[in-house]
């Protein structure tokens, strides 16, 4: 590989897991927040707000994962390589 | 480009054992067979536990027959309340099928030591960490929910890409290919991702501090296999419904 594509690569991989992760970590933040201040307000409804807190984390994490994917890409099958 | 995921093997990470394959030749085509073996391996694991559960059904169920009941209502609740109470029935087996297949793969890839069993090459892991296992399941969800659309609507099932307003159709077709494109990835990353967490731990530390991620591990992936059945269901009631319906959650 071309150490220049190879260094490019790697910082590149590195910047899509960590941009990718700046989204999700703000909105999981916001998500589990609002989630325990529902639980506090209403304590009886606390299996299905973590039934649903659970599913929408699931769903912010997948958004981390593509930065990953990527970067998996990016090192493991460069395509310009 | 799916293909391209192949090349790991020519990586210092290789040692960690991501991308070798067990290949078989079959025609022109290469196949990976660790994954047809794992999977299997699942197939048979869940066809045998509905067969033992229900060859000797029980008016009151106990044992595995209890297990496997309360599996499937934990099944149908996830299908009702996806697709409504008029609409689930016909789509529970395909539904609980995904999930089923995911979360049994999944656990059995993180469960089973699999390493006992010696390959000539790669290794035996869960199938849901190749990218064309998971890229098939999400196109058979993208079958399902298109034959589901003109099941029920004909051709009028196209009046949804121009519905509220036709400057939206780039926007509505493109959410075709995204759905597929999502739906592999999400499961393919987190488990990859799982299993790859485990391996550098396990190289780092062998004993013992690896089990909390392990333990993570299981949890995202049974939680992964419960995101698929639910966008599965939720795509295929939105291909059922058309626009402008009320979001279920």
């Amino acid at each position: 590989m071309d150490p220049l594509v190879a260094a490019a690569s790697v910082l590149a991989a590195a910047l899509a897991v960590g941009l990718a992760a700046i989204g999700p970590g703000i909105g999981q933040g916001n998500a589990s927040g609002q989630a325990v201040e529902g639980i506090a307000r209403q304590p009886e409804a606390e299996g299905k707000i973590r039934g649903t807190l659970l599913l929408t984390l699931a769903f912010m994490e997948s958004l981390t994962i593509y930065g990953l994917v990527i970067s998996l890409v990016l090192l493991f099958a460069n395509p310009f390589a | 480009m799916l293909d391209v995921l192949n090349t790991f093997n020519f990586l210092p990470i290789a040692e960690l054992e991501v991308g070798n394959h067990l290949y078989w030749h079959i025609g022109n085509l290469k196949i990976h067979g660790q994954v047809f073996l794992v999977s299997w391996f699942v197939i048979a694991l869940i066809v045998g536990a509905s067969v033992l559960a229900t060859q000797n059904a029980q008016r009151i169920p106990s044992g595995i027959q209890n297990f496997m009941e309360y599996a499937l209502e934990f099944l149908r609740d996830l299908a009702k309340s996806q697709l409504g109470e008029k609409e689930y029935r016909p789509w529970l087996p395909f539904v609980g099928t995904l999930f089923l297949f995911i979360f049994v793969s999944n656990w059995s890839g993180a469960l089973i030591p699999w390493k006992l069993i010696e390959l000539p090459e790669g290794e035996l892991a869960a199938p849901t960490n190749d990218i064309n296992t998971t890229v098939a399941l999400a196109l058979l969800t993208s079958l399902a929910y298109f034959y589901a659309g003109f099941r029920k609507r004909g051709l009028g099932y196209f009046a949804k890409y121009i519905e509220p307003t036709p400057i939206l159709l780039p926007i509505a077709i493109l959410e075709d290919f995204t759905k597929p494109l999502s739906l592999s990835f999400r499961l393919f990353g987190n488990i990859l991702a799982d299993e790859l967490v485990v391996a550098v731990l396990v190289l780092l530390v062998p004993l013992f501090v690896p089990i909390p991620v392990m333990m993570l591990g299981l949890f995202t992936s049974a939680i992964q296999a419960l995101v698929f059945a639910t966008l599965a269901a939720a795509y295929i009631h939105e291909a059922l419904e058309g626009h402008g319906e009320e979001e279920h959650d």
